[in-house]
This record gives structure tokens, C-alpha cells and sequence, in this order.
């Protein structure tokens, strides 16, 4: 019974908390690791070496990072709205449609302006997509948890028939559009690097990388520098007030869903308009939900899901290496282990909170001594 | 043979984090004694109670309940010790009925029918006993509050307590209903039952108690026999300084209404009648005071008036805009802007964002304010400025702006959000429970201020749980009862017992002035 452990500085509320939560996380996946009789010291530099290890694997970390920036970000902007939007997927989905239709629509004519109208086309669709959600919740009170998991299911089935209908190859046998055409994919991140002199090795990092960046120091300046973005903090936080406050809750509700659906939106641009370079189908492999615990982990903060999403990308990259190198980890173990990180730096972040409270107490004590 | 005091605490200590909530606490209580304990709102009582019911535990001093030292780890373990408590906020499952709450976690055996049939003789005993007629099996949501209090009561005496603690029981109740409370608590004290009985207004300790316990910054201050003691001097001892009105009201003539209702009815949020065609006005340079038992419309008045709910029918106007109507109706921030400022009746639940530091909460519902925004940009310094000059001004402490505002105390929330309010120099002031959970310090401080206001000029309206608070600062008082105006009493017109009785519903106005004189 005892009160809420007192409060702790900001760099240890911010840095070392996930720190431990982390260090907590990787220690029972060694536990796991070492039961299935493989040493966990080894798998652990095998999954860094994977990760970090040589420019292919950092390319392809920061790749999986980028998709989760996207996905993180669309989950805290409708959180700070008070909403949870587990629709990111489907609002991917309809993203990574709508940039086609733009790219395939434009042609060859003009390729830097299709891959400007081709942004625009990914974060509109995924806009509209969480619109219907977002306006049911403001105007009917549905509940948007159950409307945008539905329309996850929604948006998959239309994207399937539209890749064996309408969209599909002409003659081709496989759920996929035509090919982009030339020049209208995004620049590769290595060829980025080339212009400033600095020589890497190819990997599927691309330009939507500065993209997701871009979006994060947007978020945050919504967040904390705009009059539209303190509105949608009030709302998140006490529907009352805001209502005191003349803030309209369901205009903020459908703007800040808007939004949100747009940033997931934008995670074809890197999945699509940087690598794949067509549209396939369920091409979002479940980045969009992946999308909540980066949120979570990054405490909704722009700075947190960019670090929570580079985390991710290590998980992804790293672990698949991991997956090659020891026979006895699965790929699904690997799950396993993302599983482990989300329970404890995710869903529970103040595990350790009170030991280090005590702590940090303590020794605040005798420095004042 | 002396018996041994019922309560008694030695050197009791609880300290949270750097506060020490109580410092050394002893406390007396005798048998069969009404023993009033009172303070300020954080001076620790809160602290003690929790700790009397093992809801805390101290850090050290030893807690003696009839003679026998004990330590409670759970408030279970200070019910087996026959100690209750009565909270403020009632602990009550309202769809289930009387019966069903008293024994809920007291059943006793596994199966519920034989349990209702013993409890049930049980009850219609004690019934008998301390003179209830509570009617066991009606659902505690068709109660009224002062009998929701009373199923608290045979609660705690259906578990066998010999010791109540009955936390500000007077805070929701009417007058009458307090009168009951106190022969109620009258009569547990002639069955033998020791009660300690916490508040904060003095002529209730004054009215009931034999003994009372001062409580200040967690310490006891003073602790004496009621007779041998006055209010004067336990307000004294409460805040540790003589505090005196220094505000009076100046005379006023040649008013002009400024806010005029005219038969407004309007909707609760379940859709039932919450206001019957009500009509009055609000003059320059006066306090219209609005009195009534919670819930019997007060809270729907205040939104109709700051534009937060439609009316069904009737119309509001300000300086003779209409600004609420069937096919009119202006909003918060058009209000504000027009000079109307609302200071919100439900502080935590919408007149600030708790979670958000006060420099945000600063410009809350300001926040269109060329001062404070440009072109949907916020001028983060102005706004910091702002803040600042809004802690100096009302002298909120402690003086930290980036503090989220849960961690100020009730008063200096409350502070800050007057600062707020009074910042664009609002010509019509709306304002609920204007001292709702603030210290008595400054309760008199905010009553100056009112007081200050209504003598420049300003029409206020104030909504008020508190009759002596009304009685102190309006010069007229209007009365609600079941979403209808039971109608206004000019100050000099006004007693407890005749605004009680008009609460009540039970006789209109003595003199009621016309109210669209």
C-alpha cells in the first residue's frame, strides 16, 4: 500500500529505465536461449554482428527502423489524442495503394514529380482510411479499438482483390501490380552517401529513411510547438477540460486519426517506392501492429520511437541472423525474443521503477551527506 | 478503575518522501466520547485516519486501541479491531440494494441465501437499536445522499465497530440532513460508541464534539475539552495566524443587468429535465449566489451559462447578445472573448488538465489568444511570462511553472486557475465551488477577491455547496431544487433554516423577489 515511488530525474526516467527493462529482457531470452542448449553470450554477439556487424546489415537494420518510425509515429499522435489506433496496418495497406495508383497513373512522364505525388497518394489514402474509423468514434461513439481492427481486415481483403483483379500484373500469376516504371523509386541510401562523398554498400536503406526522420521532428513540433497539437493533447488527456477550453474533442479525434493514418500510410514509401518497387500483397508484414509497442517502448515521444524503432530493426535484422547462424533458434524463437522486449520495456515499464527509486534515493541521501 | 481510552497514539510518524505528513502525533481519544479532529486540507488528518484504519502504516510511534498496543497491516485487520471508518466519497455498489452492501465481504458462509437471512435479522436488531428505518432491500442508487451515509453507518455497525470514523460526513448533506446526522451521532454515543468525527467547519465541532484535536503542518497544535475552547480560537490554531475578512462589501445602486436567463430549461446528459424554466438576472457589482443540494441542477446552470450545453428552451443573454438559445449557441472561447470567465465548479475534472505542468494549463481555454498564438504557433515565452506573472500575482506555491498540476496542493491549483481566469479582466465571472478543497487561508483570500470584484463592478454568479461561504460573500441567494429556481433571497432575508427548508423543497421563498425585477 505503499504511494507512488518519488519521482526520478529525467535522464533516468528517460534512459536508463529502458535501459534496464532491456537488459531485464535480453536475460531471460538468455535463459531461453541457454535451455535450448546453445550459449546465450555467443547468440547475443551473433545477433549485434547481424545487426551492426558490416554496411549490408546496418543498411537493412535502419530499413526494418524506417518502417517502424512510420508505424510508431501513427500510433502516438492518435495516442496523445487518446486514442488507441490499431488500424496501422490497414492504413498502410491503403497507403501503399494509394502511392501506386499515383506512381502507375503518372507513368514515365515526369519521375521526380511521381514520387512527389506519390508521398502525397501514400499519406492521403492512409488518411482516409482511418477517416471512417475516426469519424464513427467522433459522431457515434463506436468504439475505434474494434472499427480500425476491422477495417484491418477490410483493407486486406480489397487489396487482394484488387492485385488478382483490376491491378494485377497484365499476365502475371502472383498478387502484385506492374513494376514501377523507371526513375520513380526512391533514392537508394548508399547512393545518397555517394553525393557526400562517403562510399556504402548497397542495402535497401533509402531516401524514406530522412523521411521518417523529417516525420518525427514533425510530430514533435505538432506536439509541442503548434496551438492544433496542445489542443490534441488536451483532449487526450481530459475530454472535460478541453470542452471547457472550447476544443472541439471530435474534430481534434478526427484530425489526430487523420494524421496518424497518413504516417502509416507513409510506410509504403519505404517498403514500395524504395525497395519492392510494385505493389504486393500484405506487403506491411504486421509492422503496422509491431507499430504499438514501438510506441509504447519510445513513451511517445518522437526521439523514444526513433530509438524504440532502431531496436526493432536490430531485433528484425539481427535476429534473422541469428536465425541462420544457430540451428536450434527458429525464426520463431526470434519472435520470442521481440515478444520478451515488448512485455518488459512495452507493457511493463515500471518494473523496476520502484528498486530504482529506492536507489536513487538512497544515494541521493548520502551525496547530501 | 479508569476504562482505557478508546484511541490512543504516541509519537505517531509517517513521513512521504520528503514530507513529513505527521510529526509526532499523540491523540486521546476516551470512550463513548464524539472526538472532533480538525485542520486545514494537507495539515495531516487524512495521514492519521489512514493510519488509524491500516490503510498506512507509521514509521514509528505505537497506536494503543482499548488499552491493547497494536499495528494494523490492512484496514481488515482494523475492523477486526472494531474500528470503521466512513468515508467521504461513500463506498457503495449503487444498482445492489441496502441489504446486499451491508454484507458485501461480510457474508460470512459460502452461500449467499442463508447469509441475506442472518444479516437481515442482524440488521432489523441494530435497526431497532440505533433508531434506522432504512429499507433493506431498495438498490442504493434510489437513496438519498444522507441515506446512503446512514447504510455506511449500520455497515460499519453490522461488523461489530465500536469506534466510528466518520471523515467531513457533513460535506454533501443539507442542513437538515446534518441535524439528523447529529442525533444519529448522539445516539451511537449513548449506545457506548467512541467517534471521531473530522471536518473542517467549526460550529459543527462546537455543535457535537466533547473534545477536539487541532492538527497543523502534522502536528498537533491543540488538544482540548470543547467547552473549554471557541471557533475563534481553533481557527486561529488551525492556520496558526488570525485571519480576517478585509474586504467588505461597499453599498451598490443603479445596476444594470449584465446576464439575464430568461426560462431556460435544458437536458441532462441521461436526457432528463436538469433545469425547468429558469429566469433571473445578474446585476453590475453583484454576487448572485446559487445555493442547493449537489445534483439538483447547479452543475447543468453553469454549463448553459458558459456555453458548454444547450439549452431546449429560454435564452441567455450577455450585454444583451444572445449567446444561448434554440438556434444560438456561443461557444467557450466566443464567451471568453466577449469578457465572460468561468472558474469550473469540478476543478480536477475540467478546470485543469492534472497530468499537464501548470505553464500549459496557463493558457487552457486561452489558447486562441493573439498573446499566446500566432498563425496556430504558440509563443512558448510569452506563455511561460504568462505563467510566471499567473504564480506571482496569486502567489502560488511552490513557485515552479513546469510542475505538472496534480502535484499542487487544491488551493494553489485553485489559485493558478483564478490568475488565469482573471487575467483578461473578464466582466462577468461564473464560478462554482470557488473554495472547493482549498486551505482556509486562502479560502478567505478568494472570498476577498470576489468581494473585490463584485465592488469594481463585475457581475459574478457562484455556485456553492458551502451556505456559510454564500451567506458570506452574495447579496442575493438563489436556491435550487430539482432543476427549478425555489427562488432568490436578497442577503439581509437569508437564514440556514429558511434556505435549508427551500433546498429541501419544502416551502419556497419567504419574501421572494420578483426575479425579473
Amino acid at each position: 500500500m505503499s504511494a507512488v515511488p518519488a519521482k526520478l530525474p529525467g535522464a533516468v526516467e528517460a534512459v536508463l529505465m529502458p535501459f534496464l527493462n532491456i537488459m531485464v529482457a535480453l536475460f531471460v531470452s538468455g535463459l531461453v536461449v541457454w535451455g535450448l542448449g546453445e550459449d546465450p553470450f555467443f547468440a547475443l554477439s551473433l545477433l549485434i554482428e547481424g545487426a551492426f556487424g558490416y554496411e549490408e546489415a546496418i543498411g537493412y537494420t535502419f530499413y526494418y527502423a524506417t518502417n517502424f518510425i512510420f508505424t510508431g509515429l501513427a500510433v502516438s499522435v492518435a495516442f496523445h489524442a487518446g486514442h488507441f489506433n490499431i488500424g496501422g496496418e490497414g492504413q498502410a495497406m491503403l497507403g501503399g495503394l494509394g502511392l501506386t495508383l499515383a506512381v502507375l497513373w503518372l507513368g514515365d512522364t515526369a519521375p521526380v514529380l511521381s514520387i512527389f505525388l506519390a508521398i502525397i497518394g501514400a499519406a492521403v489514402f492512409g488518411a482516409a482510411w482511418a477517416f471512417i474509423p475516426a469519424w464513427l468514434q467522433a459522431k457515434r461513439g463506436s468504439h475505434i479499438v474494434i472499427t480500425t481492427i476491422m477495417f484491418n481486415f477490410i483493407a486486406s481483403a480489397f487489396l487482394a482483390y484488387l492485385l488478382v483483379g483490376p491491378l494485377q500484373r497484365p499476365g502475371g500469376q502472383m498478387p502484385e501490380s506492374s513494376d514501377f516504371p523507371d526513375g520513380t523509386g526512391l533514392m537508394q541510401f548508399h547512393e545518397v552517401l555517394e553525393m557526400v562523398g562517403i562510399r556504402f554498400e548497397q542495402s535497401p536503406l533509402n531516401a524514406s529513411f530522412l523521411i521518417a526522420l523529417m516525420a518525427a521532428f514533425g510530430v514533435w513540433f505538432l506536439l509541442t510547438r503548434t496551438r492544433f497539437g496542445y489542443e490534441m493533447r488536451v483532449a487526450g488527456k481530459n475530454a472535460h477540460a478541453a470542452a471547457f477550453a472550447g476544443v472541439s474533442v471530435s474534430r481534434v479525434t478526427i484530425i489526430a486519426l487523420m494524421l496518424s493514418g497518413a504516417l502509416a500510410g507513409m510506410m509504403g514509401l519505404n517498403e514500395l517506392l524504395g525497395e519492392q518497387l510494385r505493389l504486393i500483397g500484405n506487403f506491411t508484414l504486421g509492422y503496422g501492429f509491431v507499430g504499438i509497442a514501438v510506441a509504447f517502448m519510445g513513451r511517445n515521444h518522437p526521439l523514444g520511437i526513433v530509438l524504440a524503432a532502431v531496436l526493432f530493426g536490430v531485433l528484425y535484422q539481427g535476429g534473422a541472423e541469428l536465425a541462420f547462424e544457430m540451428p536450434n533458434i527458429t525464426r520463431d524463437l526470434i519472435v520470442v525474443i521481440q515478444g520478451l522486449v515488448i512485455l518488459f520495456a512495452g507493457a511493463m515499464p515500471h518494473l523496476l521503477r520502484k528498486p530504482v527509486a529506492l536507489l536513487y534515493a538512497r544515494m541521493a541521501r548520502k551525496g547530501a551527506v | 478503575m479508569s476504562v482505557a481510552p478508546a484511541i490512543e497514539t504516541r509519537n505517531l510518524c509517517k513521513r512521504f518522501g520528503a514530507v513529513q505528513a505527521n510529526d509526532n502525533v499523540s491523540l486521546l481519544v476516551d470512550q463513548g466520547s464524539v472526538h472532533g479532529i480538525v485542520g486545514e486540507n494537507g495539515a495531516g488528518k487524512s495521514t492519521l485516519l489512514k493510519m488509524l484504519f491500516g490503510f498506512y502504516q507509521p514509521n514509528s510511534g505505537d497506536l494503543i486501541i482499548n488499552g491493547v498496543p497494536l499495528a494494523f497491516d490492512s484496514p481488515s485487520e482494523a475492523m477486526a479491531a472494531g474500528i470503521a471508518m466512513v468515508h467521504q466519497h461513500f463506498m457503495l455498489v449503487e444498482p445492489f440494494t441496502v441489504l446486499e452492501n451491508i454484507i458485501l465481504g461480510a457474508e460470512g458462509q459460502p452461500m449467499l441465501k442463508h447469509a441475506m437471512t442472518d444479516a437481515r435479522a442482524k440488521l432489523l436488531g441494530l435497526e431497532q437499536q440505533f433508531g434506522f428505518d432504512l429499507p433493506l432491500d431498495t438498490p442504493v442508487s434510489q437513496l438519498s445522499v444522507g441515506e446512503r451515509q446512514r447504510v455506511e453507518i449500520l455497515k460499519a455497525l453490522f461488523r461489530g465497530a465500536d469506534i466510528l470514523i466518520l471523515d467531513e460526513p457533513t460535506a454533501v448533506l443539507t442542513p437538515q440532513e446534518c441535524d439528523q446526522l447529529f442525533d444519529l451521532v448522539r445516539l451511537l454515543k449513548s449506545r457506548g460508541k467512541t467517534i471521531l468525527f473530522v471536518t473542517h467547519k467549526l460550529h459543527e465541532i462546537m455543535a457535537i464534539t466533547d473534545a477536539v484535536t487541532v492538527i497543523r503542518a502534522g502536528k498537533v497544535v491543540t488538544c482540548t475539552a470543547t467547552a473549554s475552547t471557541t471557533p475563534d480560537d481553533l481557527a486561529e490554531a488551525m492556520v496558526g495566524a488570525k485571519i480576517s475578512r478585509t474586504v467588505t462589501r461597499e453599498a451598490k445602486d443603479h445596476r444594470s443587468p449584465r446576464l439575464r436567463v430568461d426560462g431556460v430549461s435544458a437536458l441532462s446528459d441521461h436526457g432528463h429535465d436538469a433545469l425547468k424554466a429558469i429566469t433571473f438576472d445578474v446585476y453590475d457589482g453583484e454576487v448572485l449566489g446559487v445555493a442547493g443540494v449537489a445534483g439538483n441542477g447547479q452543475t447543468e446552470l453553469l454549463e448553459v451559462l458558459t456555453g458548454l450545453r444547450p439549452v431546449s428552451s429560454g435564452r441567455v443573454e450577455l450585454d444583451g447578445i444572445l449567446i444561448n438559445a434554440d438556434d444560438v449557441q456561443r461557444g467557450p472561447t466566443k464567451l471568453r472573448q466577449m469578457g465572460l470567465a468561468h472558474i469550473a465548479e469540478d476543478r480536477l475534472k475540467t478546470g485543469v488538465v492534472a497530468t499537464m505542468t501548470a505553464t500549459e494549463n496557463a493558457i487552457l481555454g486561452y489558447q486562441h489568444d493573439p498573446d499566446f498564438c500566432q498563425n496556430g504557433l504558440l509563443k512558448l515565452s510569452a506563455i511561460d511570462r504568462a505563467a510566471n506573472t499567473y504564480f506571482d500575482s496569486q502567489d502560488v506555491r511552490p513557485r515552479d511553472p513546469t510542475l505538472p498540476v496534480a502535484s499542487f496542493s487544491g488551493g494553489n491549483q485553485q489559485k493558478l486557475v483564478i490568475a488565469r481566469e482573471l487575467a483578461r479582466d473578464p466582466q462577468t465571472l461564473i464560478i462554482g465551488q470557488p473554495t472547493r478543497g482549498v486551505d482556509i487561508g486562502a479560502v478567505t483570500k478568494i472570498h476577498d477577491q470576489i468581494t473585490e470584484l463584485r465592488n469594481a463592478g463585475k457581475a459574478l454568479l457562484v455556485v456553492s455547496a458551502d451556505l456559510d461561504e454564500l451567506m458570506a460573500i452574495s447579496d442575493r441567494i438563489a436556491v435550487m431544487c430539482g432543476g427549478e429556481l425555489v427562488g432568490i433571497v436578497p442577503i439581509q432575508d437569508a437564514d440556514e433554516r429558511t434556505l435549508g427548508l427551500m433546498m429541501a423543497g419544502a416551502s419556497g421563498a419567504p419574501h421572494s423577489e420578483e426575479a425579473s425585477a
